[in-house]
């Protein structure tokens, strides 16, 4: 398929712009634009046409089953969309003031206080744009608290398990700690005995995902618990597996003391191939004083307003107070279920037991638990015995018409094949990709090289990521020399 | 319950298939200790119309756009979005696909960013844009830690005249990147290049805003070259909607262009989601933020695109990433590749002179009705600032109440400003509705 800027056509135009007969003022020459960008020139009914079909190029939860394990890839409900999209939410000025800006204060307000009911904590900053981001606020957060004890040169470390998502080492270092691997036991736990010789006064947090990235809850939250709060630090949440346990396990009720929750998986924000997210934390009463401002307030008069004198605040992490339209929309998918969010959690992890009981016997199984919202399995057995990977597992199932799951993560886990069904998802959707599977596996044995040359029935055969690498062309080049790759 | 298939009937096989019989027991890894022994304690399930009316009852206490005339910008900006941005936007297939890992399930994300990130390189002269930061501040913190680890240095110098939000999130980042943030101050609503020379020695980056937050034209080449002489990057931040009359900041000596995103193409949205875009040049691409979408071929030799340069990355690099981001903005900036594809050259072109031409006919009414223009010396784009001879706070209150936002309060991060707004001007206004905001700052203002 052509490139956009392959359809133009020098003259050629789509805008209209309202015209009026008022003089232009001359731009200083030095500052004046020389050559033109070359944007695309291509009319309405091409361009219409071109988006058209690269979207007849993708793959959404609305094409098909998506469980793209740690990614919570649920139904996107189409009235959230209607609703970001009416005027009074769309067209509103961020620096509009507060009295001219109620019901949305009023909606964040609202949403700050469903979420601190969700998380079991105090307060809730919905600043940050996406999880990385409630990631790196958290810890910030805990930096601030330790230095306002006083305690913040000798808390250095932040320990992380094996288990991990990379966001999680990569935000300590950008929040300016050091890293602290804990490994996994047999049975897919923290290793509490591993643990208790990384804990000591020179600790300033703990990030932990439960139910882990395995899709196991962890069973020595209490223990876990009571060995960081005992050594004076304190507890990240990272809540990317929220949607296993809404209102039956809350992180402020494990101990964890500033959690982050991703709007985009557990409430629904459509993922737009890429984001936007939402990455709102939770924070317990000693946090509180630190939280990014300004922050949303309910004031004595029962009007809602913005807080900006916070003297102990860390400050700003983005423009004005977050991704309001994220709000919009996960705000109504919160209000369609109340507290049968319960219920959203119940079926998701039945969900995933019922998928990980077909799979089971023809997949390797590394942790033989049940599985919270997800599980973990391993093609290693088919790599031993007929050569065939993970990845070419999950490209063969494009081949039945599915999105593969997350492949090669968690790193604990060889050849892995990490699989979230969601909640929204019906009994007969699991069923044909159970059988997709089953059948792949037979495949593996049989045809090994249908597999290993899969996908065959995509837009493109399988994309050679080396090359694009070496070769790298990152933008077109308008029939000229691609640029040169960095030597 | 809402959005969920399964039927009891499902659930009684599932659970049979499972080897349990209640739900319950499938939590029960869950120690007792932890677990919520009552309800959530939110408000009962709402119908879909109940939603809708809840809703809009509060859209309804939103003054937006369309119900007061306003000329607030400060950042974001009121531009018209076209029709086909939405029409692209509400494919299902993109919508509600995530991040490409799987390229050959994902050709349409992976083009369309290719395409946006060629938009992005043509707007501001650069060879490298990653597929969107999470907006216009957010990518100046990005762009700390590009310049940091390229110059090896611990000093960011930002100009007193770039946008404040932008300035305190490069504060707020650059203690944990170990980064030190001085601030050069406007002289008369621009930067002076000398003091800007100064303050570069031994600096990692140089950070300026162009057009700046007062509106006015920077002497941005000087700028770039002061930061450049003293070997620290130059970095500008710039409004998309300008580049089709302003310089773009790669032919004038920067290393890096950062921006928000939203005046192309996304909607005000009271703060987001949007887009921030940075670009670079082709030697720090190694040091960029984020994804990254590179051209490749299939096993049969088709053109094909993927995500590339991987090891740059959280998921691959986990605590030597070059950034933690992983969800990012993709469907605002898809969003903005629609709408410069809707502009074109020409559109762009002719969108920057009409948003001039607006607003230096505000600007001559204004003064032509007594008010005194701040920086009245200075060239500007789409905003600029005005005295109004009372506390701005008191005229904004004033002249919202006849249906008027006048602009942003300047007061709020100047001081010495506590009368003065910044009046931003685009397309959507009229020499009729800017005729109307000098009668009633005429009224209320002075």
């Amino acid at each position: 398929m052509k490139l956009i800027y392959e359809k133009s056509v020098p003259g050629r135009t789509a805008y209209s712009l309202p015209r009026h007969d008022l003089p232009v003022p001359e731009v200083p020459d030095e500052l004046r634009r020389a050559e033109p960008p070359r944007l695309p020139e291509i009319a309405e009914p091409d361009l219409v046409r071109h988006f058209t079909e690269l979207s007849t190029r993708n793959f959404g939860v609305d094409t098909g089953f998506y469980p793209l394990g740690s990614c919570t890839m649920k139904h996107n409900p189409r009235v959230n969309e209607r609703l970001a999209l009416v005027a009074g939410f769309r067209d509103l000025h961020p620096l509009q003031e507060p009295e001219g800006a109620q019901g949305a204060l009023e909606l964040m307000w609202r949403l700050q206080e469903i979420l601190a009911e969700v998380a079991g904590l105090d307060a809730v900053s919905l600043q940050p744009a996406a999880g990385s981001q409630g990631e790196l606020t958290g810890l910030m957060l805990i930096r601030a608290y330790f230095e306002d004890r006083g305690e913040g040169e000798r808390r250095r470390k932040v320990v992380i398990p094996d288990t991990a998502h990379g966001t999680n080492p990569a935000s300590v270092t950008m929040a300016g700690y050091e890293l602290v691997g804990v490994k996994t036991d047999p049975r897919g736990n923290i290793d509490l005995d591993d643990l208790r010789g990384k804990v000591d006064e020179e600790t300033a947090a703990l990030m932990l995902t439960n139910p882990s990235t395995l899709g196991l809850f962890d069973e020595g939250i209490e223990e876990i618990e009571r060995i960081f709060h005992g050594a004076g630090a304190l507890m990240y949440y990272d809540g990317a597996n929220l949607n296993a346990v809404c209102g039956i396990a809350r992180p402020g009720d494990m101990g964890f003391d500033v959690v982050h929750i991703n709007l985009h998986k557990t409430f629904s924000q459509p993922h737009g191939g890429g984001g936007p997210g939402g990455g709102p934390i939770a924070v317990r009463d000693i946090l509180e004083p630190f939280i990014p401002s300004p922050q949303v307030v309910r004031l004595p008069d029962g009007g809602f307003g913005l807080d900006e004198d916070r003297p102990k605040t860390i400050g700003r992490v983005r423009g004005f107070t977050g991704p309001f339209g994220v709000f919009v929309r996960s705000y109504a998918y919160i209000r369609a279920y109340g507290p049968e969010l319960k219920g959203m959690s119940e079926t998701a992890v039945l969900n995933a037991n019922y998928l990980l009981a077909l799979l089971k016997g023809a997949y390797d199984l590394p942790y033989d638990r049940l599985c919270m919202h997800e599980f973990v399995l391993s093609a290693r057995r088919l790599k031993r015995e007929h050569g065939v990977l993970a990845l070419d597992v999950a490209k063969r199932l494009m081949d039945y018409g599915f999105h593969p799951p997350t492949i090669y993560f968690p790193l604990v886990v060889p050849e892995a094949l990490m699989i979230e069904p969601t909640e929204t998802e019906a009994k007969e959707t699991l069923d044909e990709f159970a059988e997709a599977m089953l059948a792949i596996a037979r495949e593996a044995a049989e045809e090994p090289d249908t597999v290993k040359g899969a996908p065959h029935t995509r837009a493109v055969k399988r994309l050679d990521e080396v090359k694009a690498v070496k070769q790298l062309v990152v933008k077109y080049g308008f029939g000229e020399q691609a640029v040169p790759a960095e030597a | 319950m809402r959005y969920i298939a399964l039927t009891d009937r499902d659930r009684e096989e599932m659970l049979a298939a499972v080897g349990v019989s209640t739900v319950d027991e499938l939590f029960c890894d869950v120690p007792k200790g932890v677990r919520l022994d009552r309800a959530l304690d939110l408000e009962p399930p709402l119908s879909e119309l109940e939603i809708v009316e809840h809703m809009g009852e509060l859209a309804g206490r939103n003054a937006h756009a369309g119900v007061e005339l306003s000329f607030l910008g400060a950042g974001i900006y009121d531009h018209y979005v076209p029709a086909v941005v939405n029409t692209v936007l509400s494919r299902g297939e993109l919508l509600t696909a995530y991040t490409p890992y799987q390229p050959e399930m994902s050709q349409g994300v992976l083009q369309a960013i290719f395409e946006y990130q060629t938009a992005i390189c043509e707007l501001t002269g650069m060879d490298v844009s990653n597929a969107s930061g999470y907006d216009g501040t957010t990518v100046a913190a990005d762009a700390c830690y590009v310049a940091k680890h390229v110059t090896g240095r611990s000093r960011v110098v930002v100009t007193e005249a770039t946008n404040p939000q932008v300035r305190q999130v490069i504060k707020t980042y650059a203690p944990g990147f170990g980064l030190e943030v001085v601030e050069v101050p406007h002289v008369g609503g621009t930067t002076d290049p000398a003091q800007v020379a100064e303050a570069a020695q031994g600096a990692a980056a140089v950070f300026f805003q162009q057009p700046n937050f007062f509106g006015c034209l920077e002497p941005a080449p000087e700028l770039a070259a002061a930061a450049a002489d003293a070997e620290a990057l130059a970095v500008a931040h710039v409004d998309p909607v300008s580049l089709g009359v302003l310089e773009a900041p790669g032919r004038y000596g920067c290393a890096i262009a950062i921006g928000e995103g939203q005046s192309a193409g996304n909607a005000m949205s009271f703060g987001g989601p949007h887009y921030g875009f940075i670009a670079t040049k082709i030697e720090h691409i190694r040091r960029m933020p984020g994804r990254i979408v590179g051209e490749t071929t299939d096993t049969d030799g088709n053109r094909g695109y993927v995500l590339t340069l991987s090891t740059r990355e959280q998921h691959i690099r986990r605590e030597k990433a070059t950034s933690n981001i992983t969800t990012n903005q993709t469907l605002l900036a898809l969003g903005g590749l629609v709408y410069l594809s809707w502009l074109g050259p020409q559109g762009l072109r002719d969108l920057g002179e009409t948003c001039m031409a607006l607003s230096s006919y505000a600007k001559r009414e204004l003064e032509a009705a007594g008010f005194e223009v701040v920086f009245s010396d200075k060239a500007t784009f789409k905003e600029f600032a005005v005295h109004v001879g009372r506390p701005a706070a008191d005229v904004v209150r004033d002249a919202r109440a006849k249906g008027v936002h006048p602009g942003y309060r300047l007061g709020r991060d100047y001081a010495g400003l506590e009368d003065a707004l910044l009046v931003g001007v685009t397309e959507k206004r009229t020499p009729a509705q800017i005729d109307r905001l000098v009668e009633v700052l005429s009224e209320v203002g002075r």
